[in-house]
């Protein structure tokens, strides 16, 4: 229609996935269902109770990993000792055995955390709608995918119709222009975007992320930048897929073949924003401006660069906030205007769907060996452990020899899953720890009670495991 | 889903912002395959202590707001992962209804699966409803139909709400049954899908 405004990525998507539409609510086809252990044995149990049926196993994938120890895997469910665990376990492989729907189980090569494997298996491809029982679908969005995390409710309303019931939200698009500097990464210029727009500042919205310094990201740096998009509080964030996106799933298992790649290719092409579409809310950052980062306090959004001050709550506008401030002081043990690299940390956690990925192993062992060369290994404090994100990934890193390389300099090489970052599993921290990690949340208790948690990149955890405290990887590369 | 229509309770006060999900229902109780008896695991860390302990200035624990059937919380109530358990552990406890200035969307949507109503009311509004909260013993009602909370004064606060969610949570519908009104939908929409993306249909 003339003088229209052109569709963003998310319209786009939104409009190729209508099914039918009433109340203001959509009801939205899902190309992709993860499934995992944690959120879906209550849906299969409503399915049941109902009498309905999984309305397209093919459609679905099931692994094991939020629970999952991540040593012994070999042994499948004999590894786990939780009674509980073990049972939740059982459970979605009688649940996905009598439904259907392919599984990786614990140990299987395959298996891993369920962002990680997605992907690497091709299954999450350009303009599709994913969701999984887990708030860190918007992962998937790396690859112009609407992906978004969903309750168990709604778990059970796709296993059952393959549909959602959603309302449309709003567009923002940050663009994030220039080129970062060294030692600056994916994790970094994500951090950067929730300090900028605070940890609600995307509730209500889908963000499509944008500029050079997007561009220039890997694919396994976007899907680290859509992973903290709910850190944000958008539940879905977007990068326009491009050559990189192609290359990336040319090739992977699910990944079309022969003549429906061409056909594929030029589909996924249409998932582009209009040069003329309109956001409700734009944001730019300048990568250029953005140091190493690092979180201080007990939510994404309290971040500073490597070389600042942990913040005085005096400083903050509101009562609210000052309170807030000094309860997550207390809370991380820190004091007002100490330098955050004087914070001497207990335990490091490389690994979590946000940086577990090869790319993120390598940047890490790369940190390490320029260490090792000058006779430097873990510091005699520090207990540090590296989890790869999937089976595949393991196999990948020990071919290219970085276990080798993390054991040497005493680290702990573990087996997939998502382990530390939430510690639902046997690795947690112990009250009063802290821990350089790679992961996504730093909320009070999330990697075990009391357990203080600094979220960096995992080159700069690596940096902290060998100097024993928060340090700037600056000073290691 | 249960219904809501109206509820009158005592409301507890929790006046933080930014509570998220790992609070209200930490990780060691999400290994169950139920959907019931989390109450014990609601707000864990902060009604006990490391030994198990009731902590007695946790407001939950206060005599005063025994049988509290309404939380007053602060903005962005919610945020963080996507579990479910959190609404249910806080209808296992009694609670079937949050107001806050604000609510994380996930979260937010989860309330509407269970029957469990997030009220939003202005900033100002939340922090007069909840110095009415303080000290406890008192009657609040939250009438789902005239979209009002009625504090113990007497005082009114009208809120907003989408009218299909509203409908569909007066009536306890099933979104399920519903959504299953459409599988000719559906079954439409898989054939052109299947015509214009054919590669999603052979095999994994």
């Amino acid at each position: 229609m003339p003088g229209m405004a052109g569709k963003t990525l998310y319209d786009k998507i939104w409009d190729a996935h209508v099914v039918a539409e009433e109340n203001g609510e959509a009801i939205l086809y899902i190309d992709l269902h993860l499934i995992h252990e944690v959120t879906t044995p209550q849906a299969f149990a409503g399915l049941r109770a109902a009498g309905r049926k999984v309305r397209r196993p093919d459609r679905t994938l099931a692994v094991a990993d939020h629970n999952t120890p991540t040593e012994n895997q070999a042994l499948g469910v004999d590894a786990v000792e939780d009674e509980e665990a073990r049972l939740q376990l059982q459970t979605l492989g009688r649940n996905v055995a009598d439904a259907g729907i392919e599984y990786f189980p614990m140990g299987d090569l395959r298996n891993g955390i369920v962002h990680v494997v997605g992907p690497e298996q091709g299954r999450t491809q350009p303009g599709m709608t994913v969701v999984c029982g887990d708030s860190h679908t918007s992962t998937h969005g790396a690859f112009g995918a609407l992906a978004h995390g969903i309750g168990t409710s709604e778990v059970e309303h796709v296993l059952a119709s393959q549909t959602l019931r959603q309302r449309k939200s709003k567009n923002m698009r940050v663009v994030i222009d220039g080129k970062p500097g060294p030692g600056v990464t994916a994790k970094d210029l994500a951090l950067a975007v929730i300090g900028e727009i605070g940890t609600a500042g995307g509730t209500g919205y889908v963000i499509e992320y944008a500029g050079e310094a997007v561009r220039d990201l890997s694919m396994e740096g976007r899907m680290t930048l859509c992973n903290l998009t709910i850190e944000g509080g958008a539940r879905a964030g977007l990068v326009a897929p491009d050559q990189k996106t192609f290359d990336y799933i040319m090739g992977r298992p699910a990944a079309p073949k022969g003549a429906a790649w061409e056909m594929a290719l030029s589909y996924w092409k249409s998932f582009v924003s209009d040069g003329d579409a309109v956001f409700d809310r734009e944001v730019r950052l300048d990568a250029a401006a953005i140091a190493p980062t690092v979180t201080w306090g007990t939510s994404p959004e309290d971040v500073i660069p490597v070389t600042g001050v942990v913040p005085d709550p005096a400083t903050f506008a509101t009562p609210d906030k000052r309170a807030a401030v000094e309860r997550a002081l207390d809370y991380m043990g820190l004091k007002a205007g100490q330098p955050i690299t004087e914070a001497r940390i207990d335990r490091v956690f490389i690994g979590s769907c946000t940086n577990s990925r090869i790319e993120d192993l390598r940047a890490a062992a790369a940190v390490v060996q320029r260490a090792f060369l000058e006779g430097k290994l873990v510091a005699p404090h520090v207990r540090a452990m590296v989890v790869p994100g999937s089976g595949l990934v393991k196999e990948q890193a020990e071919a290219e020899g970085l276990d080798a390389m993390f054991k040497a300099a005493g680290f702990d090489w573990r087996e997939p899953g998502c382990s530390m970052c939430l510690g639902m599993n046997p690795d947690r921290l112990a009250p009063g720890e802290r821990c350089a990690s790679t992961s996504n949340r730093n909320f009070e208790g999330r990697q075990g009670r009391g357990g203080r948690t600094h979220l960096m990149s995992p080159a700069m955890a690596a940096a902290a495991a060998i100097a024993g405290h928060i340090a700037d990887v600056r000073d290691f590369l | 889903m249960k219904a809501f229509t109206r509820l009158d309770g005592r409301a507890a006060p929790l006046s933080l912002a930014n509570i998220d999900t790992d609070q209200i229902i930490p990780k060691q109780f999400l290994k169950t395959v139920e959907r019931e008896g989390l109450a014990k695991g609601l707000f864990y860390d902060f009604r006990f202590d490391e030994q198990g302990r009731e902590k007695s200035d946790f407001v939950l624990n206060d005599p005063a707001y025994k049988g509290a059937r309404i939380l007053i919380a602060g903005d962005n109530f919610g945020c963080g992962s996507s579990r479910e358990h959190a609404p249910w552990a806080l209808q296992d406890f009694g609670i079937d209804c949050v107001i806050a200035p604000s609510f994380a969307d996930i979260f937010h949507g989860n309330c509407f699966n269970n029957g469990l109503l997030p009220v939003v009311l202005k900033p100002e509004e939340v922090e007069a409803l909840m110095d009415e909260a303080r000290g406890g013993n008192h009657v609040f009602s939250v009438d789902l139909e005239q979209q009002t909370v009625t504090a113990p004064s007497g005082a009114v606060f009208r809120f907003d709400i989408d009218p299909g969610r509203k409908e569909k949570m007066l009536k306890g519908l099933d979104a399920i049954g519903e959504t299953l009104q459409h599988a000719g939908d559906i079954d439409v929409y898989e054939m052109k899908r299947a015509i214009g993306q054919p590669w999603l249909e052979l095999g994994a």
